[in-house]
């Protein structure tokens, strides 16, 4: 029977933007009225025939953008339980306050007598992320989760310079983890060592003990895990890396799941990011901006990436080079990505405490049902003995085994029902992987209608097999050749050739 | 509560579906002792109302200046259609486009966004953004010393004449792999970065070439193409991308093929000011170098029934497949500001771009007339430039600005930290956005204050 409510529906991708124009056609109204002299221009350094861009209409350009965003899913339109993504509401105020003149048109450059309102917002979400994380400093400036990977180890790095320690030269990380994590040490200049996971889920304590050594720079480690679930021997790591003189990386990625409820620092990690983009409600655009900030204990205070705000008095200003001799320097051009600094504060604001203590809590109660309803309905978790932190792993492999259907079957047919699809095949090392999380600001309803479309998939799967393997059926497009986007890649529009002529 | 939608009676079906009387039960994994007991250090929630309130007060404080200000990040015009579609929730709010399906709009809009700028860059292939114009530059200095056939050369030719930021986020990002920067001088009378001065410096993997450089200044993009494949060198380009609606664009640089590397900030594409981010970078290349390239890339294909689709490929490039192995750690780029600069360029067409781009020279060499007619003021190089231009006060630059801010202009930037050797030196920009009388006003102020201490 057919139960599949896309609501955005298949059909023919609209033309590209550029094949919808005609030579002489142009949204000009917006540009300048008259074409001004560039008398000093050297022919050998002027450009000899326009770039290939369209050459449409103002109405063209606003109906086919608005038609292609009428072919997304997203958190405003869709339930998005993508896991390890935290796809919670982006709050509209967020936006709104962030987007006020006085903040959109203020010149990164300009002095800090003239942004004191800007500086305020900043200054204050750098305590507040302090006080959440239970670290001693904050930067604000990484752009994304893997920048303020980068900054993290490169503090971690600098200090073991500052120290003469030139032997640690690893970095562990374990199996489980996101995959910029080891990207990331490699790009600072360490080597990366996968410490292997037990079968809790938990780290492998044995593995880790042994690779401890004098060469061991520091461990990377997301707590709760990308398993879903809180390294309960935390303390005990914590206290054997100190040992053995490395530092403890906290990945921020699932931070929602403990905020107000456990802070890093006091699980002793001596360095954290935390990305905005998730636990603080930024949106994610796409596919970014983020923002990335990262806190630190007092060990790599002098080592923070700048700028950063300084109150001195009533004033702020940025703490520049001069104040920090030993910081590990910039990130970006100027202050990292400042309107989602923005947005953050504004989400802070309004949550204020009590309202962060309940984000943890409840992401944590949704997960955890999400996960007691699959199974009564069948489905099998990874780790069944196991509670959920705010999000949760199920292994399809029994299912495979039975029917053939794989978890991208799933996740496929999840679209058709007009559900984003979860995390598939990530982390790698559960077989027919799902990783699940719903986010404390979906309703129960809305995860019951989530249970009852994969209760239904569940029976299709045994029933007629060969549906979930086609799926999906009702988007704008089915299953795409990626095969020969690889093999025969086209990356960009061509004009045609007779439009040159 | 805000944003949490459960009801009592939802929680109480919900705890006795899990089986826990009490939601504290889900946390018993964790060790007691770990628990923080309260929130501390946040202040307490407050209304949409009364932040709405508190944000309008400080924004109303950030003024209205007249900006003088480049530096890197430039004051255009953004017709109103761009913000308006960008941030419709359905590109706002979705995220990475992992499930293709479902994700159609924001991929055709990539791969629209990559068609773009390939053409304005002149290259093969674009991805589908980096964070900002520094890190790119960073990213593109990693990919050529992967690319770089002498195998073994981890030096970068830096012109000195590159945004001093954008130098040192690049140190920030390579240091740990033991690159070294090589910094190449810049000419005291042009401000250009002579093609000669390579010859006095040790081989690099590659040559970053600026245009416009951070004076403002034109480069002979062509001789220093040359010289850099002369001495076995790829070359990167770091530009200002409305600039290239009018100048040569890097895949036309030099007697042969042009550079290797395109890449800058996407920020003078519809992105505001907005005190500094979120800005995009962008990165393209030759199409031999593209399975070296960081960052996501979108494709076109086909799905099973023959129906044009659009995914993200080449994927074995990064981190979530390979791991240590990958070309970058990067994950989450800029989309939001790619969704922005899409529709930007889509509204104003060659023509429109190509018209901001001598607008902004037009009213910045009127300027740079009028100010270095002012007595004791004088350009300090000679030859052509975009829209910025380098000053020499009278005086120490820094009193001058601050009394100019007084006046609510911000009137340049002061290069006298960065670049010591050219004395009392000031930056200046103006783009299309500075009519007449603004031009005019800022004139005038100068000339009162420099006045004063005649």
């Amino acid at each position: 029977m057919e139960k599949a409510t896309a609501q955005v529906r298949a059909s023919v991708s609209p033309p590209l933007i550029f094949e919808q124009g005609r030579p002489g056609r142009r949204a000009m109204a917006q540009a300048p009225s008259v074409v001004e002299p560039w008398e000093d221009l050297p022919a050998h350094l002027r450009r000899n025939a326009p770039p290939a861009l369209p050459e449409v209409s103002e109405m063209q350009v606003v109906r086919h953008y608005t038609r292609l965003s009428q072919r997304n899913f997203s958190i405003d339109t869709q339930f998005y339980p993508l896991g390890s993504c935290t796809m919670k509401y982006n709050p509209r105020a967020c936006n709104t306050l962030a987007m006020l003149p006085g903040f959109l048109n203020r010149h990164p450059l300009a002095p800090a007598a003239r942004g004191q309102g800007f500086l305020a917002c900043l200054y204050e979400l750098q305590e507040i992320l302090q006080a959440v994380t239970g670290m001693q400093a904050v930067s604000l400036t990484p752009m994304a989760g893997a920048q303020g990977e980068l900054a993290g180890m490169a503090m971690i790095r600098a200090y073991h310079r500052a120290r003469g320690d030139l032997a640690r030269t690893e970095v562990l990380v374990p199996n489980a983890a996101h995959g910029t994590n080891p990207a990331t040490a490699v790009m600072c200049g360490f080597q990366v060592r996968e410490i292997p996971t037990d079968a809790s889920g938990d780290v492998d304590f044995a593995a880790l003990e042994a690779a401890l050594g004098p060469r061991t720079a520091a461990i990377m480690l997301t707590n709760p895990s990308t398993l879903g679930v809180f390294e309960r021997r935390i303390g005990e790591i914590a206290e054997r890396v100190h040992a053995a003189g490395g530092l403890l990386y906290y990945d921020g990625a699932n931070l929602n799941a403990i905020l107000g409820q456990v802070r890093p620092g006091d699980m002793g990690f001596d360095v954290v990011h935390v990305n905005l983009h998730k636990t603080f409600a930024t949106p994610h655009g796409g596919g970014g901006p983020g923002a990335g900030a990262v806190g630190v204990g007092e060990r790599l205070r002098p080592f923070l990436p700048i700028p950063y705000v300084l109150k001195e008095g009533e004033r702020y200003r940025w703490a520049e080079r001069a104040d920090c001799p030993q910081s590990i320097g910039r990130l970006s051009a100027f202050m990292g990505n400042a309107g989602v600094l923005l947005r953050a504060y504004v989400y802070a604001r309004l949550l204020g405490a009590e309202g962060m203590a309940r984000v943890g809590t409840y992401a944590t109660l949704s997960a955890n049902y999400l996960l007691a309803r699959l199974r009564e309905m069948g489905f099998e978790p990874a780790y069944p003995e196991r509670r959920a932190s705010h999000e949760f792993t199920l292994t399809l492999k029994g299912l495979t085994a039975r029917t053939g259907v794989t978890a991208l079957d799933v996740a496929k047919r999840l679209l058709d029902y007009d559900f984003h699809a979860p995390t598939v095949y990530f982390p790698q090392l559960v077989p027919e992987c799902l990783l699940i999380e719903p986010t404390e600001t979906e309703s129960k309803q809305d995860l019951d209608r989530f249970v009852a479309a994969m209760a239904a998939i569940l029976v299709e799967a045994q029933e007629a097999p060969e549906r979930l393997r086609e799926a999906p059926h009702h988007l704008p497009v089915r299953r795409l050749d990626e095969v020969r986007a690889a093999r025969e890649p086209d990356l960009r529009w061509q004009a045609p050739i007779d439009s040159l002529a | 509560m805000p944003f949490i939608p459960h009801t009592p009676e939802d929680v109480q079906a919900m705890l006795d579906a899990i089986g826990v009387t009490d939601v504290a039960e889900l946390f018993d994994e964790i060790p007691p002792a770990l628990r923080w007991s309260r929130v501390e250090g946040v202040p307490p929630g407050a209304s949409e109302m009364a932040i709405a309130r508190l944000m309008r007060e400080r924004a109303a404080r950030d003024g209205d200046d007249l900006c003088f200000l480049g530096a890197g990040a430039y004051e255009h015009h953004i017709p109103a259609a761009v913000w308006e579609i960008a941030t419709r929730g359905e590109f706002y709010s979705a995220y990475t486009p992992y499930q293709a399906e479902a994700s159609q709009g924001t991929l055709q809009l990539i791969y629209e966004y990559q068609s773009m700028m390939t053409a304005l860059m002149g290259m093969d292939v674009s991805n589908a953004s980096l964070y900002d114009g520094a890190s790119a530059l960073a990213e593109a200095a990693l990919m050529a010393l992967r690319l770089h056939r002498g195998g073994d050369v981890r030096r970068i030719w830096m012109p000195a004449a590159v945004h001093p930021h954008y130098r040192e986020t690049v140190r920030t990002i390579v240091e740990g792999q033991g690159i070294a920067l090589i910094e190449v001088p810049y000419d005291s009378v042009t401000g250009r970065t002579p093609a000669a001065a390579l010859d006095d410096l040790p081989d690099a993997a590659a040559l970053v070439i600026p245009q416009p450089n951070f004076f403002g200044r034109l480069e002979e993009v062509d001789a220093l193409t040359d010289a850099a494949r002369a001495r076995g060198a790829l070359v990167i380009a770091v530009v200002n991308p409305l600039a290239m609606a009018v100048l040569k664009p890097p895949g036309a640089w030099g007697a042969a093929g042009g550079a290797d590397i395109a890449c800058g900030d996407g920020q003078p594409l519809g992105i505001p000011l907005a005190g500094g981010g979120p800005y995009y970078g962008f990165l393209c290349c030759r199409s031999e170098h593209v399975r070296q390239m960081p960052g996501r890339i979108v494709g076109r294909t086909v799905d099973r029934d023959g129906r044009t689709g659009y995914t993200l490929t080449l994927q074995p490039r990064e981190q979530h497949i390979r791991r240590a192995k990958a070309t970058s750690n990067i994950c989450t780029n800029q989309g939001l500001m790619v969704t922005t600069s899409t529709i930007h360029m889509a509204l104003l067409g060659a023509e429109g771009l190509a018209r901001a781009a001598r607008s902004s020279h037009a009213r910045a060499a009127a300027l740079a007339g009028q100010l270095a007619a002012l007595p004791g003021v004088s350009l300090r190089f000679v030859g052509p430039f975009f829209h910025e231009f380098v000053l020499t006060l009278p005086r120490p630059v820094a009193p001058v600005l601050t009394s100019l801010a007084d006046v609510g202009i911000l009137g340049g930037y002061d290069l006298s930290a960065a670049y010591p050797e050219l004395g009392h030196a000031l930056l200046v920009c103006a783009t299309e956005t500075r009519s007449a009388a603004d031009l005019a006003r800022y004139t005038a102020a100068l000339a009162t204050i420099l006045g004063d201490d005649a």
